[in-house]
């Protein structure tokens, strides 16, 4: 029933605008929008259909193309409860139907980068339930679980690497109080002789690993109850990376989740260095507490620099479009820029890590955008949400949705060496398999999850 | 070409890095004349070289360049303040129609083979749209000018002109970052060694410096090896503003926006500091160019880092400390030493069961609710 989330494309959406709909009721609630076939149901509702073998022609299976077919695809094989999805997606016959999409990625995957990914990528899995008792566990391990550990992606492959559980305030991490103090103390001495190291964009690990990031804990841990999925996939320390991902809630929240998602749940505790609008920049403390947390600016130097370097680096290419989206278009993703992003990851040879954040997009429900106060502030927008500005300042307080942040398998961009950036085509086609594989995990994780909050 | 002996002009001689450079010169056996230009007297005592007292813009330019039979034109004459020439216009005066002369007449003049132009990293201006580390071909915003940045990417399209009517010229450009050292005089020092130091409220830049000495011997490589195109010159690595008060110990003030321009005026008032208004966005955003290229094409590798620079410049004493880091060391110690014993030496059990209920209280359990 819930499949029809999946198949709410938008221009699904536009193709159904005055034509019978199915009206099935879906996991949202809602009734289903799609076209109504002559049984009055749609293609997913309709009853054979959903009795149906999810074994498709259009698909045969071992073939080289499905082995080298997106995450997505491949999810699709795997699964036998996604059978009738795959159906009606490749027989709608739009241009993103699957068939097609997997043989365009085919075309511009080179076969070596093929062998190793197929080979490293383990069997697509949906990601599970959120269970309330362990996400609030911050010890999370899959020995507790053993029955499911191999249904949880972020524990299939992680292997005897796990990271160790962070303190959730500062120096939390000393054994005795004493000890606590005393740490307290060095870090005051540190900071007020200005005995830290800076990088040249001016990363303050110091700072960072001390202050900011275990106040954001509490917020990770308890508020939105952030499960993170797959943060293994992320290479190792010292090899660079682009984590692309998913933006929304107004405030980028996200950002900052994604961030300590990072460090506290891949083995290495990455730091994610993140790509941010000038707009954040130039904002006072914000700007340069985001320069020490490790930001810069969304310049293709910056993050040129930054990926020769070895560091990882997020970005969110989705820009003030995906931040400032409505409510009722959430986890709908937006026009991706221009694809600068995957130009620099084939410029330096660095895999892109496709990242679904599945609960951003509630935590304020923008329902309006007063143009003439964000033009009057210099701002993008100027949002109108439930509580805010109604409530004043409570009405800044973030709705505690549940959070799943998933990162995916690692795009290889090194088989196409670095004058494929200025191709634009192949750009173009990278940018579309990414944010294709976002959404595709967004679905499947919106799919997953119980409801917004618990 | 390599081994011809260079006849060498270098305009500002009387600057601090000029004055080095030419010592340094005087020195080489690459070199076989020497002039130096300017039209305030010289600080240094030069043995070799040969002084010319005379303004940029006096004619008697094109004749020094043909009698001395110049190869190699070193201009290191660039006002950074108003306050050094008196004013505003003045300085844009010397700047840039001076160099706009100098270099009509190194273009008329045959013999000059090699133009080494003194920039400044001011060119970029200091804007949050900037990347975080500038580089050399980065897009220069006409928008963003005022002040020294105007002047400089003046200065720098006239040398272009000139690269492109006499292509046999080779034009190297230099940008350095703020030089910094023990016998540098700068709007920078006198800024740190303010007894309070006006800081940006809200902001904190990072500063990229670079050793006197590096500057030199980058200058002096650019000289005799005549190496063209343009290079960032600094330390690698940053310091913040914040950061490096209080490495040298000095108390900072946060100035909200508003106030700034009249602390602008006090601090010229009363301490002989051009904060000239121009340079307060850099107070606000900095500038950090990309030093890449001048390890890679040009081929030096700075011997201070941006730290290590400003250090030397703690070591002369002209900035004393508040707070220095011995002292600081000395407090922690007595603070922790005032703390009782920590109860691992207790024994093992104790401290693991103190572990354990800091790290069950640590997470309040809160799936509890849900």
């Amino acid at each position: 029933m819930s499949e029809a989330d999946v198949i709410a494309l938008d221009q699904h959406r536009r193709a159904t605008r005055g034509a019978a709909r199915c009206g099935a009721p879906t996991a949202a609630g809602r009734p289903c929008r799609n076209r109504a076939g002559p049984s009055g149901w749609c293609r997913v509702h309709e009853p054979e259909s959903r009795n149906e073998q999810p074994d498709e022609p259009a698909e045969p299976e071992g073939s080289p193309e499905s082995a080298a077919g997106g995450t997505s695809r491949r999810g699709a094989e795997a699964h036998p409860a996604r059978g009738s999805r795959t159906r009606s997606r490749s027989e709608r016959g739009t241009a993103t139907s699957g068939r097609a999409a997997v043989e365009r990625f085919d075309r511009i995957t080179p076969p070596a980068a093929r062998r190793r990914s197929a080979a490293a990528r383990p069997p697509w899995e949906p990601a599970p339930l959120p269970r309330p008792q362990r996400a609030a566990d911050p010890a999370r391990e899959p020995a507790e679980h053993p029955g499911e550990a191999g249904a949880v992606g972020a524990t299939a492959d992680a292997g005897d690497r796990q990271p160790q559980t962070l303190p959730p305030y500062p120096f939390g991490d000393a054994g005795s109080w004493q000890e606590a103090v005393g740490d307290a103390l060095a870090f005051l001495r540190r900071r007020l002789t200005g005995e830290y190291a800076v990088d040249p964009l001016g990363f303050d690990p110091d700072l960072t690993e001390q202050i900011m990031l275990p106040l954001a804990r509490p917020l990770y841990r308890d508020w939105w109850r952030v499960r993170t999925l797959g943060a293994q996939r992320v290479p190792p320390a010292g090899e660079g990376a682009l984590v692309v991902a998913n933006h929304a809630g107004t405030l980028p929240f996200d950002a900052i989740m994604t961030k300590l998602a990072l460090h506290d749940e891949h083995p290495d505790h990455r730091h994610l260095r993140e790509l941010a609008a000038d707009l954040a920049l130039r904002t006072p403390v914000v700007g340069h507490l985001a320069r020490k947390s490790g930001d810069t600016l969304a310049h293709e130097h910056d993050a040129e620099w930054m990926l020769r370097n070895g560091d990882v680096v997020g970005v969110w290419p989705e820009g003030y479009k995906g931040i400032g989206k409505r409510y009722r278009d959430r986890y709908k993703l937006q026009r991706f820029g221009r694809g600068g992003f995957v130009q620099v990851a084939l410029r330096t040879g660095a895999p892109i890590v496709p990242t679904a954040i599945v609960g951003s997009e509630e935590i304020y429900p923008m329902i309006g955008d007063v143009r003439v106060l964000a033009r009057l502030l210099g701002t993008p927008y100027f949002p109108v949400t439930w509580t805010f500005p109604w409530l004043g300042p409570l009405g800044l307080i973030p709705l505690p949705s549940r959070w799943i942040i998933e990162f995916g398998e690692p795009i290889d961009t090194s088989g196409y060496g670095p004058e494929a950036a200025d191709d634009a085509m192949l750009v173009f086609e990278l940018t579309d398999r990414v944010r294709d594989t976002i959404q595709q995990m967004l679905y499947r994780n919106l799919m997953g999850r119980r409801s917004v909050f618990l | 070409m390599a081994q011809q002996r260079r006849r060498i002009l270098i305009t500002g001689i009387s600057g601090t890095l000029a004055g080095e450079l030419a010592r340094r010169l005087e020195q080489d056996e690459r070199v076989e004349h020497l002039v130096g230009l300017d039209s305030r007297q010289p600080r240094g005592d030069l043995e070799r070289t040969e002084l010319v007292r005379a303004d940029l813009r006096h004619p008697l330019i094109a004749k020094v360049l043909a009698t001395h039979r110049i190869d190699t034109l070193v201009h290191l004459a660039l006002v950074s303040t108003p306050s050094q020439v008196g004013g505003r216009s003045r300085m844009k005066d010397h700047n840039v129609i001076g160099a706009m002369q100098l270099l009509a007449a190194a273009q008329r003049a045959r013999t000059v083979q090699s133009v080494v132009l003194r920039s400044t990293t001011a060119v970029y201006g200091s804007h949050p749209t900037s990347p975080g580390l500038i580089r050399e071909d980065a897009a220069i915003d006409d928008e963003r000018r005022g002040g020294l940045t105007h002047d400089v990417v003046e200065v720098e399209r006239y040398a272009r002109d000139l690269r492109r009517q006499r292509p046999d010229i080779r034009l190297g450009v230099l940008r350095f970052a703020s030089v910094i050292g023990p016998s540098i005089d700068s709007v920078l020092t006198r800024y740190l060694a303010l007894p309070v130091v006006p800081t940006a409220l809200g902001y904190d830049p990072r500063l990229q410096l670079c050793h006197q000495d590096d500057a030199v011997a980058v200058l002096h490589r650019a000289t005799i090896d005549q190496v063209p195109g343009t290079y960032n010159v600094a330390g690698p690595g940053v310091v913040y503003l914040s950061q490096a008060l209080r490495r040298l110990g000095r108390p900072a003030a946060g100035v909200p926006p508003a106030l700034a321009r009249p602390v602008a005026w006090a601090a010229k008032r009363a301490a002989d500091l051009d904060l000239a208004e121009d340079q307060l966005p850099f107070l606000q955003f900095g500038r950090v160019g990309d030093i890449t290229r001048l390890r890679e094409t040009f081929g030096y590798e700075p011997r201070a880092s941006t730290a290590e620079a400003l250090e030397s410049f703690a070591a002369t004493g002209r900035v004393r400390p508040l707070i220095d880091a011995e002292n600081a060391a000395r407090f922690e110690r007595t603070l922790r030493g005032l703390l009782p014993a920590p109860p691992t030496t207790t024994g093992p059990t104790e401290s693991a069961a103190t572990t354990t209920a800091s790290t069950t209280t640590a997470a309040p359990a809160p799936g509890a609710s849900p």
